[in-house]
């Protein structure tokens, strides 16, 4: 049985909050490039030049894109085969966080008791972790930062069935519309129908993860990524609020089969800051 | 558009909406904490860690400083937490605020009632912005870290005016501009 030690991982979860924090994906990138070929408004594409020149400083001086380095939220798919030594697996990610934060001079935005005494912990932890258990013997480590001004714009809503599509697409456009400038648009907005309450929201959150507009493989829920990007794009908010057709970059949506009364249907908004970074151990 | 900061009441006078304005002198960072502890001392009538009278305040908590960086990174955090406080602090004196997203119909009103301006800069792009800033002093509330209030030395910091004193908005404009379909 393939043994992987806590240590390790620790280390490469302090090294992931960095990279995610300093550098902006390709695919990110690429697609802020192709909206400032379609943006129509000047201050629009003056925002997404910005943008991508931002990034291009955060990269180069190892200084975060965004001031706020977000609640640090961890994947793991856990292969059946491995054997995790050393210690405990949830202290392990927690300590890589810490470290990560520290030593990436990484903002600190954790409090605790989020409803009275608001104290910062410090360190930014605790991390928000999902682990689950996949087939095979590797260990996959994703770690997301993820800023608070478009996670506070995020919506859960338990639609009737009799809703259905149309009752989907005014949801998150509505959900867009409220956010406004707020949510740091253009925003990648992450779709999560069907499950339960719960799984519908990681569903969501982790459609985020998916390479920036690349469609759901299923032609029925790629035609409805399509749909609400264009609606969602017509709503005239632009980059940053300031107006302009660039809304959105991409929707992605992920689906799965729901209980006879359900349609639950959950959007998780994430901002053009759109950072995640991963490693196979 | 370049303006000094403090910003002088002629000034704020011809800022009107969508003007591009690079700020230079001093302005000072507050969050939703530091502005609930300015709050809680003008009502116990207490000393403020600053004079509010005119200054300009940014709703900013910037990542840590690297050894030899001013600051670490730097730009806006969403406006709209601040609401609730801010015509009081206008009331106090404070006549410009730089944040990121819409405000409320209570602090558009103050804005107007006041003679002040409301600016947006870019969120998100806080490596970008925290070029601009020259020097960064904690001069308050040092307990709440990266929501301390600073006191920082600006120069050519980009903004957009997004509310004027002649009742106007940024956001509302922009998007009757390019809104499609249903208007």
């Amino acid at each position: 049985m393939k043994e992987i030690k806590t240590s390790a991982i620790t280390q490469a979860i302090a090294r992931l909050c960095q990279e995610a924090n300093f550098g902006l994906g390709e695919d990110v990138l690429s697609a802020l490039k192709q909206a400032q070929k379609t943006e129509q408004s000047p201050l629009g594409r003056e925002v997404l030049s910005q943008l991508i020149e931002n990034a291009r400083i955060a990269q180069e001086e190892r200084r975060p894109l965004c001031q706020d380095c977000g609640t640090a939220v961890v994947f793991l798919e856990i292969g059946q085969e491995i054997h995790i030594t050393g210690g405990d697996l949830n202290a392990a990610v927690k300590e890589g966080v810490r470290q990560g934060y520290a030593e990436g001079y990484l903002r600190k935005a954790m409090v605790s008791q989020p409803f009275s005494s608001r104290i910062n912990t410090k360190d930014n932890t605790p991390p928000v972790i999902h682990a689950e258990i996949v087939a095979g013997d590797k260990l996959k480590i994703t770690v997301m930062p993820k800023g608070g001004g478009a996670e506070n714009m995020s919506r859960l809503a338990m639609l009737m069935p009799s809703d259905g599509r149309q009752g989907i697409i005014d949801l998150v456009v509505k959900t867009v519309d409220d956010a406004g400038g707020n949510s740091c648009p253009p925003l990648i907005i992450g779709m999560g129908i069907g499950g339960t309450a719960e799984k519908a929201m990681l569903l969501a959150k982790k459609a985020l993860l998916r390479k920036v507009a690349q469609p759901n493989p299923d032609p029925e829920i790629a035609e409805l990524e399509k749909e609400i990007l264009a609606q969602v794009n017509a709503l005239g908010i632009g980059p940053m609020g300031f107006g302009g057709n660039t809304t959105a970059l991409a929707v992605h949506a992920e689906v799965m089969p729901t209980h006879i009364t359900s349609l639950p249907v959950a959007v998780n908004l994430q901002c053009h800051s759109a950072r995640h970074k991963e490693a196979i151990l | 558009m370049n303006i000094l900061s403090p910003i002088k009441e002629e000034v704020i006078e011809k800022l009107t909406v969508g003007t591009r304005v690079l700020i230079s002198g001093v302005i000072y960072t507050a969050r939703d904490a530091a502005h609930y502890r300015l709050i809680q001392a003008l009502d116990k009538g207490g000393k403020l860690p600053f004079d509010l009278e005119g200054q300009t305040l940014y709703y900013m908590g910037p990542s840590p400083a690297r050894p030899g960086q001013v600051i670490g990174s730097a730009g806006p955090t969403t406006s709209s937490r601040m609401d609730i406080y801010t015509p009081r602090l206008l009331a106090a004196g404070i006549r410009a605020m730089i944040g990121k997203g819409s405000r409320s119909p209570e602090v558009r009103e103050a804005i107007k009632k006041y003679k002040a301006v409301y600016l947006v800069t870019i969120g998100g792009a806080g490596a970008l912005l925290a070029k601009s800033i020259k020097q960064a002093e904690v001069i308050a509330y040092e307990d709440l870290g990266a929501e301390a209030i600073m006191r920082l030395t600006v120069e050519n910091f980009p903004a957009i005016v997004a509310n004027d004193i002649y009742g106007q908005d940024l956001f509302e404009q922009g998007k009757a501009k390019y809104q499609k379909g249903r208007k």
